[in-house]
């Protein structure tokens, strides 16, 4: 039998139909909505005048537009209310299970999904936002896809795909101090570019990987979004399996054991063919710190600003553009730069790991005066345990607020809003123009250098401040 | 998803020669927070065509009385980022019919196709000189041919092909919609559900 990869493996049972010269017809087995990519799909339905095809194949969050203060209260912006509404409406209606706000389930979408144990291995997962990739940590196909498709998923629990191609991305060795997957896959942004991985979707293995927390490995799939790939996944193994176990355990999934034989048999088989391979070395990755505007202009958080960018191939004037709106120059360091606000949250890093990571440096010390943190949980089950585990004693006691889950300032669509001209350390995944507020200077970090930032006040390599 | 026809387009161009332009720039966050797709034109590339003051910004390319038309000419790796069709909505709202890059995100790519914006890819050479001469000549038009998958640039005569999958171009010059034809497989999926799915 032909040798296989695993996303193959996955697609190919997933398909309901193949097109000739066109997409294939998808099986879609887990959908996640959120309030803001989801009212038109909704409207579409009712124009139509048909039902969601398969209520219980959809589970649904507010998270993009919500405030992180006082969420016990009304929201106060009129446009978002509205919007958090009609997704509370149209689950209603349709008969889709609805985790909205202050209930004990909500959070962000890609927090909640694993989190709860919805997300499991060979599954095809969609939702209406660009870093479903997260959930591919469990060795799932899952991708971000438009409005139109989210109609036709909840209109038929089918999307219709062109099969991407394939590229496997290998990190063997082991990681220095200090490093977290946060840095690994800046490394590997800022070495393959924004478009690095466009068309593909991604396999990440090696050793690095295979030693990561289901968290730490979330947050590696999550940013593949950022290297242009439609996703990432890593196939399941027993940190996969003991980390469902758990989760199994607490919600009741069914079946796990039955279940976990064929997950078991998950992986690419040996000799698959991928269309690209990369290799890198865990060694030379350092704490990673973003001095532009796209994610892939990422450096070494000691080093200095290239002279141009000779990985990202972008012309110069790109390049000077971006430069210019984060305040920066060729050739500059960073290190001891200052900064004025801290941002710790995201599908990217608000898991309970960086949470406990950030209190593990923090504690015994004290938050920098010219710092204003906003320290936000993914989710409700993530502030539950910050709270049983005494983080948020941590936090407090070295002058930070811990607010209420959210997306947040990862977008700000709501009030978390950094002003114009503010530098912003961030352990979200976007460092767009204006993405954190109208003007405002993201540099992507790890959860670590966020935390190094926040009690110097400055841009800080973590190493310095470990606590063994 | 509109029911749009497309089949011809002869028009202006205007130049956006920036490239990384994610999908945040073309319509930012706090913009998204409407419940239909309408009217979201107003605000595309909200933060580069109006200044602080709220006064328009006359060093931006929609601001500038030169350039007009149907056609949208940009830098290499047009909207990355967000998978928001947000995007989409505010380009086509605006009056855009067409997109050129030499490098498009899958994801806004899709959501081109769903919508009836055409995405259409050339090699850099000619995107290059695509923008030079709009930049001497913006009365300069090109000429999209869907049926016979063309591109010409009608001054200089350069002319070339460009890809689009077979499905979603014949969706695009009937007005076709995915979503009737997913509904029209409906027995299949079901089918599909109990030999194969694993979510139950
Ligand atoms: S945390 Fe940020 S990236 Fe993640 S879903 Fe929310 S807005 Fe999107």
């Amino acid at each position: 039998m032909e040798a296989k990869t695993l996303f193959d493996k996955i697609w190919d049972g997933h398909v309901v139909r193949s097109i000739k010269d066109g997409p294939d017809v998808i099986y879609i087995d887990r959908h996640y909505i959120h309030e803001v990519t989801s009212p038109q799909a909704f409207n579409g339905l009712k124009q139509r005048g048909i039902p969601v095809f398969r209520p219980g194949n959809t589970i649904a969050t507010a998270d993009h537009n919500i405030p992180t203060k006082d969420q016990h209260l009304t929201i106060h912006d009129e446009l978002s209310r509205n919007q958090v509404e009609r997704l509370a409406e149209n689950c209603k209606t349709y008969g889709i299970e609805y985790f909205g706000l202050n209930h004990s389930k909500n959070g962000i979408v890609h927090v909640i999904g694993p989190e709860l144990g919805y997300t499991q291995p060979g599954m095809t997962i969609v939702c209406g936002d660009s870093h479903t990739s997260t959930h591919g940590a469990f060795g799932t196909i899952a991708f971000g896809i438009g409005t139109s498709e989210v109609e036709m998923v909840l209109a038929s629990q089918c999307i219709l795909q062109p099969k991407p191609k394939k590229m496997k991305i290998t990190i063997n060795g082991k990681l220095n101090k200090g490093v977290t997957s946060k840095d690994i896959i800046l490394y590997i942004i800022s070495e393959i570019s924004t478009g690095g991985g466009t068309g593909y979707f991604v396999e990440f293995a090696g050793s690095a990987i295979t030693s990561l927390s289901m968290e730490a490995r979330m947050t590696i799939c999550n940013m593949s979004i950022e290297m242009g790939a439609r996703g990432g996944l890593i196939a399941p193994d027993e940190t996969t399996f003991e980390y469902l176990r758990k989760v199994s355990s607490i919600h009741g999934v069914k079946d796990f054991e039955k279940a976990l034989e064929g997950w078991k048999k998950l992986k690419s088989d040996e000799g698959a063919v991928f269309d690209k391979e990369l290799v890198f070395d865990a060694a030379v990755i350092l704490p990673m710190i973003t001095y532009g505007t796209n994610p892939g202009m990422g450096m070494a958080v000691n080093d200095s600003i290239p002279q141009s960018d000779t990985k990202g191939g972008s012309s110069s004037e790109s390049f000077l553009k971006s430069l210019n709106y984060m305040g920066f120059k060729p050739g500059m360091k960073l290190l001891g730069h200052p900064v004025d606000y801290v941002f710790i949250g995201s599908c990217t890093n608000g898991r309970i790991e960086d949470f406990r990571a950030f209190a593990q440096m923090i504690k015994g010390r004290k938050k920098a005066a010219n710092i204003t943190a906003l320290i936000v949980p993914g989710s409700k089950l993530v502030e539950e345990l910050m709270k049983k585990e005494g983080l948020i004693k941590i936090y407090e006691d070295a002058g930070f607020e811990v607010r209420q889950p959210g997306c947040s300032s990862c977008l700000a669509m709501n009030e978390d809003k950094i002003p114009a001209g503010k530098y912003a350390v961030s352990t979200s995944n976007r460092n767009f123009e204006g993405r954190q507020g109208p003007g405002a200077r993201t540099l992507l970090a790890s959860p670590l250098t966020a935390a190094a930032a926040a009690l110097t006040g400055k841009i800080t390599d973590p190493r310095e401040l470990l606590n063994n | 998803m509109p029911k749009v026809k497309f089949e011809i387009l002869e028009s202006t161009c205007v130049p956006l020669p920036l490239e990384n332009v994610d999908t945040d720039q073309i319509i930012p966050a706090r913009f998204l927070s409407a419940t239909s797709r309408e009217g979201f034109g107003d605000n595309l590339f909200r933060d580069w065509r109006y200044l602080k003051s709220g006064e328009k910004n006359s060093d931006f390319v929609l601001n500038n009385p030169k350039f007009s038309g149907n056609i949208l000419v940009t830098g290499k790796n047009f909207g990355s980022g967000s998978s928001r069709e947000h995007a989409v909505w505010a380009i086509f709202d605006y009056g855009f019919r067409a997109v050129i890059s030499s490098f498009f995100a899958d994801i806004f790519k899709n959501n081109s196709l769903n919508n009836g914006l055409l995405p259409i890819i050339i090699s850099e050479e000619l995107l290059k000189k695509l923008h030079n001469l709009i930049q001497t000549d913006p009365s300069a038009k090109v000429r999209i041919d869907l049926e016979k998958q063309t591109l010409t640039i009608l001054p200089t005569g350069d002319s070339v092909k460009f890809e689009i999958n077979a499905y979603k171009k014949e969706c695009l010059l009937k007005g076709l919609d995915d979503i009737d034809f997913l509904l029209s497989m409906k027995d299949q999926i079901a089918d599909y559900e109990t030999t194969k799915s694993m979510v139950k």
